[in-house]
């Protein structure tokens, strides 16, 4: 592969993954709010 | 949270919900992730400017896909409801929003599932290279029997009609079981195989020979790209079809969250999936590309293609020549038949959803009604020698003047003249943890409907200057502009349809709770 085609691959990976990667761990640091969820739960039908 | 008052006659019904967050972001990438990211992207990325298309790619993400995604989850998690009940109670008047996505959806999940069917028989293909050394002839010819010209024909093609019937199996299977025992817990099994397959795809088209030259062409930036708006509106024009936005399905899957959920947290890991995972893809087609390229002693750009040309002449092809090409092809088509699948089911629990809330049907009545009559227009007017010529037809239209059109028409209303974004984005900025304010409203209102007049009239002036593929004028007339037209229509007549007595519209106690309880956050 050419230089400029490993590069733009590389800052394609690094922003799109990286951004995925950003978000997960966003999510992960506020965890699902349990004790404010719905104490009954929907029928499963 | 939703406590119910204490005098009620009757418990109705609660609205089902998904059981955690993540197996609502797994249904909701499930449903992002379809065909298009894995034929249609690597093209269109190739097609206009290689590498250089990223910066066009990810600011179409950032000012109009992710908040377009944001829109749509405001409305079905603020409102409750099906496209057309979330509709209606945001405004009376926006109620026909909702029933042209319900149609659209209705013919998407028609023509959407014949191509399941397709690749279903190509994974079972692979094993022994049924197609020969005439990937093209085989796949018009022998398999699909294409008639000479366009029409409308009842002659069956038993190859397709069969699979078809058994992807509709189970599809029905799964929409029947509900929200957490059948799309969740198939997009809890399908997604992770897809990814898993998907990844050893691409770890083995990068060993074949050439798949360097193929990754070049894919990654080789053409700078001077930047300057041509035509390749800022194939960006924005595919991150619109890829995120799966304004057309019913992201109203629909927010409508099952519990309230406490971070929408927007959930949704950047929904959009960021889906982006890694078309990247992932272009990868592995270029790979493969170069490969075949290599093979004929060609250049890549002889052999480069999209959608089914992609699918069902250049990687019947590439499996021929392959070592372990039969590895390679189970892992291609089951691929396409998983990313198919969970969106699919996604696609028709619009429709489902909205039926429930119409008429007031349980779960069971309603996915089976929904799901058989989508099955039975499926099987009727698709496995056929002329199934294709439609196919090509209304999935052209429906996305040009059903998606795109209907998402435009949607955002103006909302934002323009209903002015309903300050309380969308009030509700967003309640929970979530990625804030939603001025900006994402001037994207909304501004950036979205710029960006989706472009994609309308072009579409408009290019399919109304020549006659669509050179198909006959009746046929164009009737199965591409006469069916959009009717779905506008059939939006009207059904909002005209009264709601049933024992719908959701009418009594919804769970529902009332809900904006009892915003009124008294809001008052605090």
């Amino acid at each position: 592969m050419t230089p400029i085609a490993i590069t733009m691959m590389i800052i394609a990976i690094l922003t799109v993954w990286g951004g995925l990667v950003l978000a997960l761990v966003n999510l992960q640091r506020h965890p699902e709010d349990e004790g404010a969820l719905p104490e009954e739960h929907a029928p499963e039908l | 949270m939703s406590s119910s008052s204490p005098a009620r006659p009757a418990p109705p019904v609660k609205r089902e919900t998904f059981s955690s967050r993540r197996l609502f972001i797994l249904s909701a990438i499930g449903s992002a992730v379809g065909l298009g990211n894995i034929w249609r992207f690597p093209y269109i990325a190739y097609d206009n400017g290689g590498g250089a298309f990223l910066i066009p790619y990810l600011v179409a993400l950032l000012t109009a896909g992710i908040p377009l995604l944001f829109l749509d989850y405001a409305v079905g998690h603020k409102f409750r409801g099906s496209a057309p009940l979330a509709y209606r109670r945001l405004h009376r008047a926006a109620e026909p929003l909702g029933w042209w996505q319900v149609l659209v959806c209705f013919v998407i999940a028609a023509y959407y599932a014949v191509i399941i069917a397709w690749a279903l028989m190509y994974t079972i293909f692979s094993f022994t290279e049924a197609w020969g050394d005439d990937a093209e002839g085989f796949f018009f010819g022998n398999f699909l029997g294409v008639a000479e010209a366009p029409g409308l024909g009842f002659d069956f093609i038993p190859s397709v009609f069969f699979p078809l019937l058994l992807i509709w199996a189970a599809v029905i299977l799964i929409m029947v079981a509900g929200i957490r025992k059948g799309i969740s817990r198939a997009n809890a099994v399908l997604l992770p195989l897809l990814v898993a397959m998907f990844v050893l795809l691409v770890i083995q088209a990068l060993f074949l020979p050439g798949a360097a030259q193929g990754l070049n062409a894919f990654f080789t930036p053409d700078w001077s790209a930047l300057a041509d708006p035509s390749v800022w509106a194939a960006a924005y024009g595919h991150i619109f079809f890829s995120l799966s936005v304004g057309y019913g399905i992201m109203v629909t899957y927010s409508s099952y969250l519990k309230r406490r959920t971070d929408l927007t947290g959930s949704g950047m890991v929904v959009a960021f999936s889906n982006s890694g995972f078309e990247i992932l893809a272009g990868i592995g087609v270029f790979a493969a590309l170069g490969f075949m390229a290599q093979a004929a002693g060609t250049g890549v750009n002889d052999v480069v293609t999209q959608g089914i040309g992609l699918a069902f002449v250049a990687f019947p092809t590439i499996v021929s020549q392959a070592p372990f090409g039969a590895v390679m092809g189970v892992l291609f088509f089951g691929s396409l038949v998983f990313a198919g699948i969970t969106s699919l089911i996604s696609v028709l629990e619009v429709i489902v959803a909205a039926v429930q809330d119409k008429l007031g049907w349980g779960r069971i009545k309603a996915s089976l009604v929904v799901s058989i009559l989508v099955a039975a227009v499926s099987l009727a007017f698709f496995p056929t020698a002329t199934g294709l010529y439609l196919l090509d037809t209304s999935d052209a239209f429906v996305n040009s003047f059903g998606i795109t059109l209907g998402a435009l028409v949607t955002v103006v209303v909302l934002a323009w003249f209903l002015r309903k974004l300050p309380l969308l984005s009030a509700h967003l900025n309640r929970i979530s943890t990625v804030k939603m304010r001025g900006t994402w409203m001037v994207l909304v209102a501004a950036v979205v409907p710029l960006a989706l007049i472009y994609m309308v009239a072009n579409e408009f002036i290019s399919k109304i200057s020549t006659t669509y593929e050179g198909y006959p004028d009746w046929f164009v007339g009737v199965f591409g502009w006469g069916m959009s037209a009717a779905l506008v229509v059939l939006a009207l007549v059904l909002t005209f349809i009264p709601w049933s007595r024992s719908s959701k519209a009418h009594d919804d106690p769970e529902y009332d709770a809900v904006v009892e309880e915003d009124a008294k956050e809001t008052a605090l």
